[in-house]
């Protein structure tokens, strides 16, 4: 589904500043397969997850996503195709609109005509019914200012967001980093079961190794802008939380 | 106050409520201070003077927001895709514009519209009488631009224009082209000043270089009183509270010179409500800190 080829970033290039973050990346990710990736701050992570979405262009290599040479498309039009969730839950969602204005902003359509007054009565019964999905008792109150809402509420509806158009990939940057231990589980969980149900492309960065290893079916580790770890099946279940923090 | 300082005030209050309506759409709704809809405003004025002088004061509206609009997206194309600063694609603009209005004036500074048909006198002539016509044609124009404003914010490219003020970064990721929420925002924001800026020229009867001077600064405090006194709530409040801010502001204004109050004060008391207001908060955290400062100095001793 999604092919890198030595993909290269380099910032601040020429000066004395100049620090190599993707260092010659090649990866391929299978469709429906769910990938955790691990590594230090600095190991090119973020670049990497930023170079796929488009947040800036690679110096070097080609992307592909599902046959489709990306590599120089305009972030808009990859996030068509890429579903993103960030680690900082206001990130996701507008504060000053409600629940349905961000769900139906996330909701396009084929034919969707741009001058479409308000947000339908069927497309509101799909959000309610998508909503119910998450068990936070959000689908009563669609009509609240997404800013009102907790991080862990808002990251939930980040996520229903990123995923109720399909995405071709969906790309989880340390996204319940900043939650409590028992929202971060239950946003986990939520996460597990929207990827199944819906067999989508995954890429998830995470610090918390136990989950990285826990989760998926396919744990990649970077450093220096290079990864060296690419674990699954048997060598995967022979990987230890110990094994995985000696190579930081 | 006398009834025609009133009336005029309230008059005035109404036409110059666009231009508050444009402030809002740049500033409340995009983020941006645009300072450009000082320059559309002039534009504005200028186009409409201009077609106004050659009998055609109707055409000389729409031209002027079309004027307004193309001023709005040089200063969003400066932003978005060559990077210049808001405040400063803003200053840029509006500078430049001020050629352009000479330019549009046929390089004279003032074209006067006392002896020529305006808006105001030819609907004074079929039907009513021209007074009439003065307060309710703003009147009407406000509330028809108010409501398509209202709508248009609920439309799908409205909803992704406010978006993109609330959070540019998840409009980003959600596959909706900010550059063009953007320009869609700032052309509508400079049409509505430079509509405001026709419609003055005629109310007043004439068209100056430098009557933009200073508008923004006077847009936004027309804005902050209409929040002050009616608060934040759902888009279309906000757009009938700061429709009658700026009423509210030209009387303040009319209350002000009736008590002799020198009119060249009346810049610095508009710039003084506008920085009270947004300092307000900061202001206010200051006070309650030192508050408890003084309180944890008591118990100590």
């Amino acid at each position: 589904m999604l092919t890198l080829e030595n993909i290269t970033k380099v910032f601040h290039a020429g000066t004395v500043n100049a620090r190599t973050a993707l260092d010659g990346v090649n990866l391929h990710l299978k469709k429906g397969e769910f990938v955790t990736l691990v590594g230090g701050n600095g190991s090119g992570k973020t670049s990497l997850l930023n170079t796929v979405s488009g947040g800036f262009l690679a110096d070097g290599g080609r992307i592909l996503l599902d046959g489709e040479n990306i590599t120089f498309l305009p972030e808009h039009k990859r996030a068509r195709y890429i579903g993103r969730l960030f680690q900082d839950p206001m990130k996701g969602t507008a504060p000053n609109m409600t629940i349905a204005e961000n769900l139906s902003l996330a909701y396009r359509q084929a034919g969707d005509r741009k001058f479409q007054i308000g947000i339908g009565k069927k497309q509101l019964a799909f959000f309610r019914e998508q909503l119910a999905q998450l068990n936070l008792g959000l689908e009563d109150r669609m009509k609240t200012n997404m800013g009102l809402l907790s991080g862990g509420q808002r990251q939930a509806v980040t996520l229903l967001m990123a995923t109720v158009c399909t995405p071709k990939l969906l790309m989880l940057d340390e996204h319940t980093a900043a939650l409590d231990p028992a929202t971060a589980e239950k946003i986990l969980r939520l996460t597990e079961k929207i990827i199944k149900k819906e067999g989508l492309t995954a890429l998830m960065v995470t610090h918390d190794i136990p989950s990285a290893l826990a989760l998926g079916s396919r744990t990649i580790m970077m450093k220096d802008g290079k990864i060296i770890l690419d674990a699954s099946g048997e060598e995967r279940e022979n990987l230890t939380v110990e094994k995985l923090i000696k190579l930081y | 106050m006398s009834m025609i300082a009133f009336t005029g005030a309230v008059e005035l209050g109404l036409i110059f409520a666009l231009l508050a309506l444009g402030i809002f759409v740049a500033y409340r709704i995009l983020g941006v201070p645009d300072l450009t809809v000082e320059g559309s405003f002039t534009a504005g004025a200028a186009t409409g003077a201009v077609f106004v002088a050659s009998g055609r004061p109707f055409i000389g509206i729409a031209a002027a927001m079309l004027t307004g609009s193309l001023a709005g997206l040089v200063s969003a194309f400066l932003q978005t895709k060559l990077r210049v600063q808001p405040i400063l694609a803003g200053i840029l603009t509006m500078t430049a514009s001020y050629s352009v209005s000479l330019y549009i004036m046929g390089g004279r500074p003032n074209i006067p519209l006392f002896r020529e048909e305006t808006l105001f006198t030819l609907l004074g002539r079929l039907g009513g009488n021209e007074r009439l016509w003065r307060m309710l044609l703003p009147l009407m124009i406000v509330l028809i631009v108010g409501a398509v404003l209202g709508v248009f914010f609920h439309t799908r490219l409205g909803l992704a224009v406010r978006a993109t003020g609330d959070n540019e970064e998840m409009v980003r990721a959600s596959s909706i082209n900010t550059t063009f929420t953007k320009m869609t925002g700032l052309a509508i924001a400079n049409a509505i000043a430079a509509l405001c800026g026709a419609l003055i020229a005629q109310y007043q009867g004439f068209a100056d270089i430098n009557m933009g001077f200073g508008m923004v600064v006077v847009a936004l405090a027309s804005l902050i009183i209409g929040e002050a006194i009616f608060g934040r709530r759902t888009v279309i409040w906000n757009i009938g509270a700061v429709t009658v801010g700026a009423v509210i502001y030209r009387l303040i204004l009319a209350l002000a010179l009736s008590f002799r109050l020198n009119p060249a004060n009346l810049r610095a008391i508009s710039a003084l409500i506008v920085a009270a207001a947004i300092s307000y908060p900061a202001i206010k955290n200051w006070w309650t800190t030192n508050g408890l400062k003084r309180r944890e100095r008591r118990t100590r001793c």
